[in-house]
């Protein structure tokens, strides 16, 4: 084949040895630039934390000046006479979380545990399409369907049946109307259950398949594998994603505030109302007159911030011990 | 023999029993999608979507407005964060190994945690009260704060996708580092890294706490930026606490929409990356 010699391009001409410099400089030019976009453009991320502290503290200076540190340990929230306490508000927001993550823990990890051992493998991923959907729907809509399905369920069919049962209990004392701290327990535990499930499952599927085998091949049934060998393996991966789902469940605001109730009351029944942080901010701000009321609810927030990055911290340091480069902390939230 | 018998009756109930979960935990799903359309769907008419919101006496109305706003908060959201975000993202991927990669990585994932009615508040320190006035600009903004480390993350991850061998070829091909970075491996990471724009904008676009006091919500329709607007979860919300049943049937409806919206944006993530490791948001 003579003819392909002669289709075949001409060698580019070198460049004289001064263009090629010229040409490498304008190379590594470029390159100076575009990492400089990027890392501006990174530093997004850290100058917003940054902002958001910085800015929470300022607008919630006048409240920290006024109160103090006792603004966490009391309890009387009067925008009339200015006095302002957020113990009964953190009380309750871990109080409902508490509910939650007693609700969701199991069920998450039940479900990550089916799809990891024991689901049909042609449900699988159907199945955790579907779990990963429940973190899709918007939060107003799970309060919307608190309020108007399982708030009137809870009143008018299960409390009635289960009462003369439980009503000695001191978490069942009082007259159950229905926006209560369990209402907004149970939405929460369905909130925050996908994302418990998915890292969990992530946190399961990284346990390496000889474990499992060992198990196995030592006579242990399949649910003895998972409970003495792969549970135990993934420990600090699920308590990181329980911790994970602990962060959401503290900051969840809107389907809480329309089932909670929202009271000022520390109670240790689950069937009376209460109230969190971020729902007393999500109605009382746009309503408060004072602006030593805005300073405090800015003073809650603040306080609702450090709260939830302690707890995500820990979560993550535990979830990158175990899935370390998998990402599987962030993909999942 | 009974002993052997006894642990397989335990292995068989707890197996049982991750069956259970996993239909409990997706027992409110489909209450909730079915309840959405059947006290939804039946409000769902020309008017919903043509007419905004009319007095209290008046009956009709719609969510043009709302519907509307949130477009218009959504998209200015992703105008705002979509390029950080991405940018960010390329650059955890590209030159993310040293100690700054790994603060902005961390730090990014914090921020994911932050609870979204702080960083309505934060939108409100920041920008309302130094305006004076609530506007949709000070709504778009905070979203744009909760979708940056999103897209950050997810950028990442599809960038890191990307085979070195793709990198080397154009290298060798003579691209400078930023061309090949650009044109080759943001190029082939482009379906993933888009994935996850929709995916962070199906999140924002059902936050209602971010918006409470920053774009605050509107009766009428407006499409001014520097204005409240409304938005479809802040009415759902306002229409759900109300009193009155003629905004409750609305509320279901809005929901519905507001649901539609979000599982397009998330099934169209899923399409156009099927097949590979796809990020959930």
């Amino acid at each position: 084949m003579t003819t392909d010699a002669a289709v075949l391009p001409e060698p580019a001409p070198q460049p004289a040895a001064e263009d090629r410099w010229k040409a490498l400089r304008m190379v590594s030019r470029g390159d100076v630039a575009y990492r400089l976009v990027l890392t501006l453009l990174a530093l997004a991320p850290p100058f917003l934390l940054a902002m958001i502290a910085g800015e929470l503290v300022r607008g919630a200076w006048p409240a920290i000046r006024r109160f103090g540190a006792g603004f966490l340990t009391h309890s009387v929230w009067d925008p009339v006479l200015g006095e302002f306490g957020a113990l009964p508000l953190i009380f309750g927001t871990l109080y409902a979380s508490l509910v939650a993550m007693l609700v969701a823990i199991p069920l998450a990890v039940g479900v990550a545990i089916f799809l990891t051992e024991f689901a049909p493998r042609r449900l699988r991923t159907p199945v955790a399409t579907l779990v990963e959907l429940l973190a899709a729907v918007p939060s107003v809509i799970y309060g919307l369907w608190g309020v108007f399905v399982l708030v009137p369920l809870l009143r008018e069919t299960l409390w009635p049946v289960v009462r003369p049962a439980l009503a000695w209990l001191p978490i069942f004392q009082g007259a159950f109307y229905g926006p209560s701290v369990l209402a907004a327990g149970i939405i929460l535990a369905v909130m925050i259950l996908p994302y418990i499930a998915a890292v969990s499952r992530e946190v399961l599927l990284a346990v390496p398949a000889a474990q499992r085998e060992a198990a196995l091949a030592l006579g242990a049934t399949r649910w003895e594998a998972v409970w003495t060998v792969i549970l135990p393996y993934g420990r600090s991966g699920i308590m990181g994603a329980v911790i994970l789902g602990l962060g959401r469940a503290l900051g969840e605001t809107m389907a809480v505030t329309m089932v909670i109730g929202n009271t000022h009351e520390i109670s240790l029944s689950l069937v009376q109302p209460g109230y969190t942080i971020a729902a007393a901010i999500a109605n009382e701000f746009a309503e408060a007159a004072t602006s030593l009321h805005l300073s405090a609810l800015v003073y809650a927030a603040l306080v609702l911030f450090v709260i939830t990055v302690v707890v995500n911290a820990l979560a993550r340091v535990l979830i990158w011990r175990v899935a370390r480069g998998s990402a599987a902390g962030s993909s999942a939230i | 023999m009974a002993h052997r018998t006894s642990r397989r009756v335990i292995g068989a109930l707890m197996t049982g029993a991750t069956y259970g979960a996993a239909a409990l935990a997706l027992l409110p799903l489909a209450a909730i999608l079915a309840m959405l359309i059947l006290k939804g769907a039946g409000s769902l008419n020309w008017d919903f979507f043509t007419r905004s919101s009319v007095p209290l006496g008046e009956s009709g109305g719609g969510f043009a407005h709302a519907i509307t706003g949130t477009l218009i908060i959504v998209g200015l959201a992703c105008a705002i964060g979509v390029p950080i975000g991405v940018g960010g993202g390329v650059f955890l991927a590209e030159f993310g190994g040293g100690p700054l990669g790994w603060l902005v990585r961390f730090v990014a994932d914090t921020l994911n945690g932050i609870p979204s009615i702080v960083i309505g508040i934060f939108a409100w320190t920041w920008i309302v009260r130094p305006m004076g006035k609530f506007t949709a600009l000070a709504g778009a903004i905070a979203l744009a704060t909760i979708l940056i480390p999103i897209v950050a993350r997810t950028t990442e991850e599809m960038v890191r996708l990307v085979p070195n061998s793709l990198r080397e070829a154009a290298l060798a091909l003579g691209y400078p580092r930023w061309r090949t970075s650009l044109q080759v491996v943001v190029r082939t990471a482009g379906a993933g890294i888009v994935t996850g724009c929709l995916v962070a904008m199906a999140r924002v676009a059902g936050e209602t706490a971010p918006l409470l006091f920053t774009a605050l919500g509107n009766q009428f329709f407006s499409t001014r930026l520097l204005e409240p607007m409304a938005a479809l979860p802040l009415q759902v919300y306002v229409y759900a606490v109300g009193p009155y049943d003629e905004w409750h049937r609305q509320a279901w409806a809005g929901a519905l929409v507001l649901i539609i919206l979000v599982l397009t944006l998330g099934t169209v993530a899923r399409i156009i990356t099927r097949g590979r490791r796809v990020s959930h948001g």
